[in-house]
């Protein structure tokens, strides 16, 4: 009786045991460790997701486990991330950049995110007119390109938001 | 002879005691002036200590989210084993410090770290940003041979990330083309500890020459052109994030260790002040009383 009871408490401590272990994050298969932050915020600290779409300048693409190591610069855009529940999380960044690593880390670090529920729609719109209307009347070929960059931003947004 | 001397040596002593006479009536003002002073700089002290707590909760705060965003920056060239090029020795050095003093060692430990360098052989490579005036301060008497630029007006307000990106740009146009080089700043562990450490950085010779880059897809020079100044920025913002936040918990320590000797002062300052006033009572009372008893 005494031994069931004692083999029964090794039983549960056992599993007590195992219990702990697998609330640690430990990335799986098919699965990678997305760091995504901005100057603002960090949204992602090494958190094992499944897909990660992001916007760059050689054109939107998506990550998946394994995917090559390789570099890109963000383009303004939304980030659409996929976790591993299944759960979709939609974040708009600036310009940043992208970085897979060979041990299928991704670093996505931004200027500025924000989640896509926070934009407002006729803010960006006025953002959008005001860069257009600096862009028009920019002197100099330096602030032309920054006003450019603006109106891009500011497009983008204002997709994003609608 | 001692008849013609004694006249002299009486006035001698008159004078002195005189002379005491009227130093202990200054010093009872002296005393109490410097009292006061004392107690001045306790409150400043003080509330700078106060200030600077709230300054280093927010500090904090902002750090906790910039380390990732710090280590995320610096994980490529971990990864892809960049290494300087050996063949160009320019080296460039960043020193992470503020214009604020009043701060225990940050700004000098920073400062040093590059002295120490710039004292080893084949320091005419080396040439030094400094960002924020107490840096300049201190290296600027040896060494204003190698200060290549200065950055000012760090250090009032929380730095920011269009901070790190006026800074990134100056240091990408300032003319000077390194080869390799590093950001010394200081690294935030605890409230009561900090650490000069570093990050580094590289040319883009020297990252398209990586052993390991190879395995990286589609690169082109314009992409890692963009891809390194912008990481240039990241590192300077992560940087800025935890100077800032050392040079907050250090001042908090400074300024309280500051108001504890300030304290321990105005208690010394006391004891004199109210034996001196008692002293000089006292000695009124023996000089009236003298004086009435000489009348009788």
């Amino acid at each position: 009786m005494a031994l069931a009871f004692r083999n029964t408490l090794r039983a549960a401590r056992s599993l007590m045991v195992r219990g702990y272990a697998e609330a640690a994050p430990a990335i799986k298969e098919g699965e990678m460790a997305l760091t995504l932050a901005a100057g603002n915020k960090v949204f992602y600290n090494k958190v094992a997701v499944k897909q990660i779409d992001v916007p760059s300048f050689s054109g939107a693409f998506g990550i998946l486990p394994k995917h090559v190591p390789t570099l890109a610069v963000l383009k303004p855009g939304v980030v659409t991330v996929y976790e591993s529940d299944g759960k979709q999380a939609k974040i708009f960044v600036s310009s940043g950049t992208i970085t897979v690593n060979e041990d299928s880390s991704v670093q996505v670090l931004a200027e500025e995110a924000h989640p896509v529920e926070s934009l407002d729609r006729s803010a960006a719109q006025e953002a959008l007119s005001k860069a257009q209307s600096e862009y028009n009347s920019a002197g100099n070929e330096k602030a032309k390109a920054e006003a450019a960059i603006a109106v891009e931003v500011a497009e983008e947004i204002v997709k994003a938001a609608s | 002879m001692l008849g013609r001397f004694a006249p002299g040596v009486c006035t001698q002593v008159a004078a002195v005691s005189q002379q005491q006479q009227t130093r202990n009536m200054a010093t009872l003002k002296q005393i109490s002036m410097r009292l006061k002073s004392v107690k001045n700089i306790q409150k400043i002290t003080q509330s700078m200590k106060m200030v600077s707590a709230a300054k280093y909760a927010r500090a904090e705060r902002d750090l906790k989210a910039a380390r990732p965003y710090g280590e995320g920056a610096v994980q490529f060239y971990e990864q892809a084993e960049v290494t300087a090029t050996e063949d160009d020795p320019k080296q460039l050095y960043i020193a992470m410090s503020s214009d604020r003093g009043l701060c225990g060692a940050c700004h000098t430990g920073v400062s040093k770290v590059i002295r120490l360098r710039l004292a080893e052989p084949g320091a005419e490579n080396i040439k030094v940003i400094c960002v924020g005036d107490k840096s300049r301060a201190i290296l600027q008497r040896l060494y204003s041979k190698h200060i290549v630029a200065v950055a000012n007006e760090i250090g009032r307000l929380p730095p920011t990330f269009t901070d790190a990106s006026k800074l990134a740009t100056a240091i990408l146009t300032c003319g000077y083309d390194f080869g390799s080089g590093k950001i010394i700043y200081n690294k935030f562990r605890s409230v009561v500890s900090y650490q000069q450490s570093d990050m580094p950085l590289f040319s883009q010779k020297a990252v398209e020459n990586a052993p390991k880059l190879t395995v990286y897809d589609s690169l082109d020079s314009d992409v890692i052109q963009s891809y390194m100044e912008f990481s240039l920025a990241s590192m300077l913002f992560y940087a800025l994030k935890e100077g800032a936040c050392s040079e907050q918990s250090s001042r908090m320590t400074a300024m309280d260790n500051a108001s504890k000797n300030a304290g321990e002062m105005i208690e010394k300052l006391t004891l004199t002040f109210n034996r001196t006033r008692q002293a000089v009572i006292t000695r009124e009372l023996i000089e009236i009383i003298s004086g009435a008893a000489a009348l009788e």
